[in-house]
């Protein structure tokens, strides 16, 4: 194997490119087949199968008993290849599947969730990644256990981690259930399970190895499926090639549209459980409250995602520091070509059902004919959509079409009347996209487990194979923990998510960020604040959520992190002043992180 | 001073530039995002496009020349990577 690594890794574009060219290839072949009369249901199941199989062959290949391997894919994956596999690690199932969905119902105000998760990357490259690469750390805890020294500020970190991750894993579970059991005809409890098999399949022999380049793949898979329809349903309509640069006239007809429809002023009278009604104009900003909300919501948003282990942990992986800075740029950029075009899709959608001059339009006209539609009859019967003449003048109101947002991404080939192949590729999707993020994220919590927790501080004498053992146990019981909570179904797939940025800001941000920029914190400061910090702000949340208080101002349960962020902030800095500035030792670890020259802070292996 | 504080000091001056644009076109904008849907851009009212896709090519493009200029940086100071 370790002869063999150089020319993989410059074969890599080859193999990359042979294996795109292979998906391509089997789309065609569905199509054809789908022409010869292969049925619907047949092609869900044959796109779900066959990716998951090439998602664990690539696992398998990828196996290893090296720990350099097993925790950071061997320092040597390329710029380029680490953006895109991060790309797939940070899109979740919620970002493939609610995220249009979430625009189509919250306008404007959803936005500040598009610009929080790509404005997060500037203070990635800026402040993290570069110096968590020259620092040479497996785990972000290993950073904070080490810099601040001490097991209690490694504990912290671990148990941040842990909270954060475990918040957002089992909202990734349960979506590779809801789409398994969809495309497979299986119960949800099952599909959640098949779903975790397909994950641990890809993470458990290879670690980081095997992640890295099962979300390469994973990637590849995830833009071409949801690129392919939005393109080809804008292409009937004529808006080109590249609709994202052209839907401006597009937005300003759907406004139009929601002023003749009376979005806004038409309120539902009757609800359906988990459908909404459009009740929020487009483009419609708001000044005062409004605007502070969605500033707060993407600084939320932002600071988290600077946070969240599961993403700083893909930056170790790079052979350099300035290619874990370059990589940032590519991972932005791959995240950025998915986030350009769901508002698109947002507005395509719209349009489709809104304008009374197209075929697709649905609004305005009477329910028997809107109820005679296929695609109405088909997600009506999975309950995603509900129509329902709640004023009895027999035509079809805005205040009485009820869906839920995933509609917006799953339904749109069929709504547009593309042939039943692309919806196979949409569930291909989006099982890549949460399978891919749930990788990384039950990978970031059995590291995290494995080394911080039972190498540092439980066993230091552990040997090699048995710490890989114990990361391997840990990431089944860990997944199949996520698995059970999951197939409890006890949150929306977006509160869940949010939540997990807000926990990782509450208690890792500023130990992170100050712990590269300012030399004086120290491990007083560090532990001071990310206690006070972690547990502010879960007691906000609770009291937000459960407990009955009044949102400070407008600072709601989406937000808990701002709170938590600045207690962690305030505490760190004045304990960091009352006690003892940090050793020689510590300032000279923290000189040499700055800097890209020279050795890692941290051995090779540690 | 010498060729650490340096290299660190302007470091610093880039990534506080960086940042201050990263809050602007983050956050700073945003509270006009109202003002601004009254004026156009290429068909989209500018608030709107600002928030699904103008930021979004800001960042890109910030991260680049934070990555460009940062490795003139180090560059200068010798404190690059050996290849």
């Amino acid at each position: 194997m370790e002869q063999a690594k150089k020319p993989f890794i410059e074969m890599l574009p080859k193999i990359y490119g042979l294996y795109t060219g292979g998906f391509i290839a089997f789309i065609i072949l569905m199509a054809i087949l789908e022409q010869m009369g292969l049925g619907a249901e047949t092609i869900g199941i044959l796109f779900i199968v066959f990716t998951v199989l090439v998602y664990a062959g690539i696992g398998w290949l990828s196996r290893t008993m090296q720990v350099e391997a097993y925790y950071v894919a061997g320092r040597q994956v390329p710029a380029l290849f680490n953006g895109m596999a991060t790309a797939a690690d940070w899109m979740s199932g919620a970002s493939f599947v609610a995220m249009a969905g979430g625009i189509y119902f919250g306008g404007h105000g959803y936005l500040a969730f598009l610009v929080g998760w790509t404005g997060g990357y500037v203070l990635v490259a800026s402040l993290m990644a570069p110096y968590l690469r020259k620092f040479g750390c497996y785990t972000v805890p290993d950073f904070i256990g080490t810099r601040y020294g001490g097991n209690l500020a490694r504990l912290m970190g671990v148990i941040v981690l842990v909270v954060a991750s475990f918040t957002y894993v089992t909202a990734q579970i349960n979506a590779t259930g809801t789409i398994a059991s969809r495309a497979l005809q299986i119960p949800f409890e099952v599909g959640v399970w098949f779903g975790l098999f397909g994950i641990l399949l890809c993470s458990m022999l290879g670690g980081m190895r095997a992640v890295t380049w099962t979300q390469v793949a994973q990637y590849i898979v995830l833009i071409i499926a949801y690129l392919i329809p939005v393109i080809w349903m804008s292409n009937k309509q004529d808006f080109g090639l590249i609709p994202q640069l052209v839907y401006g006239d597009a937005v300003q007809r759907v406004t139009e549209l929601e002023q003749l429809h009376q979005v806004g002023v038409l309120k539902p009278t009757e609800s359906f459980a988990g459908l909404k009604a459009l009740t929020v104009p487009f483009v419609a900003a708001g000044g005062g409250m409004e605007a502070w909300k969605f500033v707060t919501l993407a600084f939320c948003m932002m600071a988290g995602t600077a946070s969240l282990p599961h993403i700083l942990m893909r930056y170790f992986t790079t052979p350099s520091v300035k290619s874990a800075r370059r990589s940032v740029a590519w991972s932005l950029f791959f995240i950025f070509l998915l986030y350009f075009t769901a508002p698109a899709l947002a507005t395509f959608t719209k349009l489709q059902i809104l304008d009374p001059n197209l075929a697709s339009g649905i609004i305005g006209k009477t329910i028997a004919e809107v109820n005679a539609i296929d695609w109405v009859q088909k997600w009506s019967a999975v309950k995603f959509l509900a129509i329902s003449d709640s004023n009895g003048d027999g035509i079809l109101q805005i205040n009485e079409f009820f869906m839920r947002g995933d509609i917006v991404v799953l339904a749109t080939p069929e709504i547009a009347g593309l042939p039943y192949v692309i919806s196979g590729l949409v569930a291909a999707g989006g099982m890549a996209a949460a399978m891919s993020t749930a990788d990384g994220l039950l990978l970031a919590i059995a590291n995290a487990l494995s080394h911080d927790l039972y190498y540092k501080i439980i066993d230091p004498t552990a040997e090699t194979a048995k710490r890989l053992v114990v990361a391997r146990i840990l990431l089944v019981v860990l997944g199949a923990a996520g698995a059970f909570v999951a197939s409890l179904k006890l949150t929306s797939i977006l509160g869940a998510v949010a939540w997990a940025f807000d926990f990782a800001m509450s208690g890792l941000f500023f130990p992170l960020v100050l712990g590269v920029w300012w030399k004086r914190a120290n491990r007083q400061g560090a532990v001071a604040g990310m206690l006070c910090g972690f547990l502010a702000g879960t007691w906000y949340l609770y009291m937000v959520r459960w407990g009955g208080m009044e949102p400070w101002l407008g600072i709601d349960h989406l937000r808990f992190g701002i709170i938590g962020c600045s207690v962690n902030l305030v505490v760190m800095i004045v304990v960091s002043l009352a006690t003892e500035e940090p050793d020689e030792a510590t300032q000279k670890m923290v000189d040499e992180v700055r800097i890209p020259k020279g050795e890692t802070v941290l051995a090779a292996s540690h | 001073m010498d060729n650490l504080e340096q290299h660190w000091a302007e470091t610093r001056s880039l990534t506080t530039w960086i940042l201050i644009l990263w809050f602007i076109f983050s956050m700073g904008i945003f509270f006009f995002a109202n003002s601004l849907n009254s004026i156009t851009f290429f068909g989209w009212p500018f608030g709107f496009y600002m928030a699904a896709q103008g930021s979004l090519v800001i960042f890109v493009v910030l991260i680049v020349v934070l990555n460009i200029k940062q490795e003139k940086i180090d560059d200068k100071y010798g404190l690059a990577e050996e290849q």
